[in-house]
């Protein structure tokens, strides 16, 4: 709300005003026209070179991911490759998650499209799916022979209880794209954790919570931006 | 295998196999994990295509391997079609099952990438990314306490919490390679530690 008051306390032509006349907006505050180069904010963010070598990485996510892709992908994508900066792929993620189909597939399509269109989206689809296809299979076949010896199904269990904790890592590595939330960190770590009360705690279906956390919060957000937009424009 | 398992899938029984799936992708908002229950209880109770054993195995084998959890679908499709029609019957049902699985969905997805690509600039649609923001953060967390807990609460899983915990923190703070963390925990469950 400080912005707004700012605001009508009023000196919307000042230089040294921060909220009219910010020095460098944030991803948050960035103006719709004239278009950003959304590009600028991060430098240092890559591309995939070509359709191979977009599949190639895909793959190696995929065979790299016990227990679901998602850690591996934040890892990749966002500390290795760089083809994504930790605020894209929170957001991107968001659309993923919330559309149906399998997340991990729904954010190669995602991205593959966005750089190579519908080829990128096939051949990222089919980069995680071939060969881990394949590995599940030839597993699956072998299972029979192994399946009664309990060292196996510790060793499981063991794996089982480390692929926890790569998947609450990644949420955890998440946080800090809080700090530039519309909102305010504080609101924003507040929904956080109440959703994580939610869904570990209370077992609230996911469908509820989309719809009682995160449907009110792209409101009071939508709000948030309009409130801020209004001000520029007023400011301009 | 029972005769009714044994069955031979006709050409309608595939056709039912596919929107079967095709029907559940749109239901998968929270992954493909979730549909669990229906796909048991049209794979298993009502058509008998599967037994329990078969169903269960998959989805612990599928979890097991790397790879997307969606893939319990192709184990899934590969059983079904294997009892029918042994390893021809196998390619087909898994190929049937992922498509059913993945096909509408993708095709969503994809169409929701480009709109949502051309208009990002528009303010709805920063809204519902960046509103979303902290509940996707809390699923990720939260999806990790999940999967422990299905373990239990109680004093004897401790180790296994308290190995959870430990990769948790590693992983957040440490850039080690994931394979090394599964590989230690894999050793730790066969030496009996945990």
């Amino acid at each position: 709300m400080g912005d707004r008051r700012a605001h009508r306390m009023g000196c919307p032509g000042r230089a040294d005003n921060p909220w009219v006349n910010p020095v460098s907006p944030s991803p948050a505050t960035r103006p719709p026209s004239p278009p950003s180069h959304p590009d600028d904010e991060t430098a240092d963010r890559r591309h995939p070179a070509s359709l191979i070598e977009l599949f190639i990485a895909f793959s190696s996510m995929a065979l790299q991911g016990f227990g679901g892709v998602l850690a591996v992908v934040q890892r990749e994508m966002v500390e290795r490759r760089r083809w994504m900066t930790r605020d894209d792929f929170v957001e991107e993620w968001a659309v993923a998650q919330v559309m149906p189909g399998p997340n991990v597939i729904n954010l190669a399509i995602i991205f593959g499209s966005r750089h190579f269109g519908w080829r990128g989206a096939l051949f990222g689809v089919a980069g995680l799916l071939l060969a881990p296809t394949a590995l599940v299979l030839s597993l699956a076949l072998l299972y029979a022979q192994f399946a009664h010896v309990p060292q196996v199904q510790a060793a499981l269990r063991g794996m089982s209880a480390v692929s926890a904790g790569l998947i609450a890592a990644t949420g955890l590595k998440l946080l800090p794209s809080l700090g530039r939330h519309p909102l305010g960190w504080r609101l924003a770590l507040a929904l956080c954790v109440l959703t994580f009360v939610g869904l570990a705690l209370l077992r609230v279906p996911l469908a509820l919570l989309l719809l009682g956390i995160g449907g009110p919060t792209c409101l009071l957000t939508w709000r948030r931006l309009g409130a801020i937009e209004a001000q520029k424009k007023k400011a301009r | 295998m029972s005769a009714a398992i044994a069955q031979l899938l006709g050409a309608l029984d595939w056709v039912a196999m596919l929107t079967h799936f095709m029907g559940l992708s749109l239901l998968a908002v929270a992954g493909a994990i979730s549909t669990t229950p229906e796909s048991h209880r049209y794979l298993v109770d009502e058509n008998r295509w599967l037994t329990d054993a078969q169903f269960t195995d998959s989805i612990a084998i599928a979890q097991a391997a790397p790879g997307p959890n969606v893939l319990f679908i192709a184990l899934l499709g590969w059983n079904v079609g294997f009892n029918a029609a042994s390893w021809a019957g196998g390619a087909l049902g898994l190929v049937l099952a992922m498509a059913g699985i993945m096909g509408p969905s993708s095709v969503l997805t994809y169409v929701t990438a480009q709109w949502s690509q051309r208009n990002r600039e528009r303010r709805e649609v920063r809204a519902f990314k960046q509103g979303m923001t902290p509940i996707v953060i809390a699923l990720m967390a939260g999806t990790g306490w999940v999967l422990v807990s299905a373990h239990g609460y109680t004093l004897a899983q401790l180790p296994l919490w308290g190995l959870a915990l430990v990769s948790t923190v590693v992983v957040w703070r440490t850039r080690i390679h994931l394979l090394w963390l599964l590989g230690a925990g894999a050793l730790m469950g066969a030496l009996g530690w945990v």
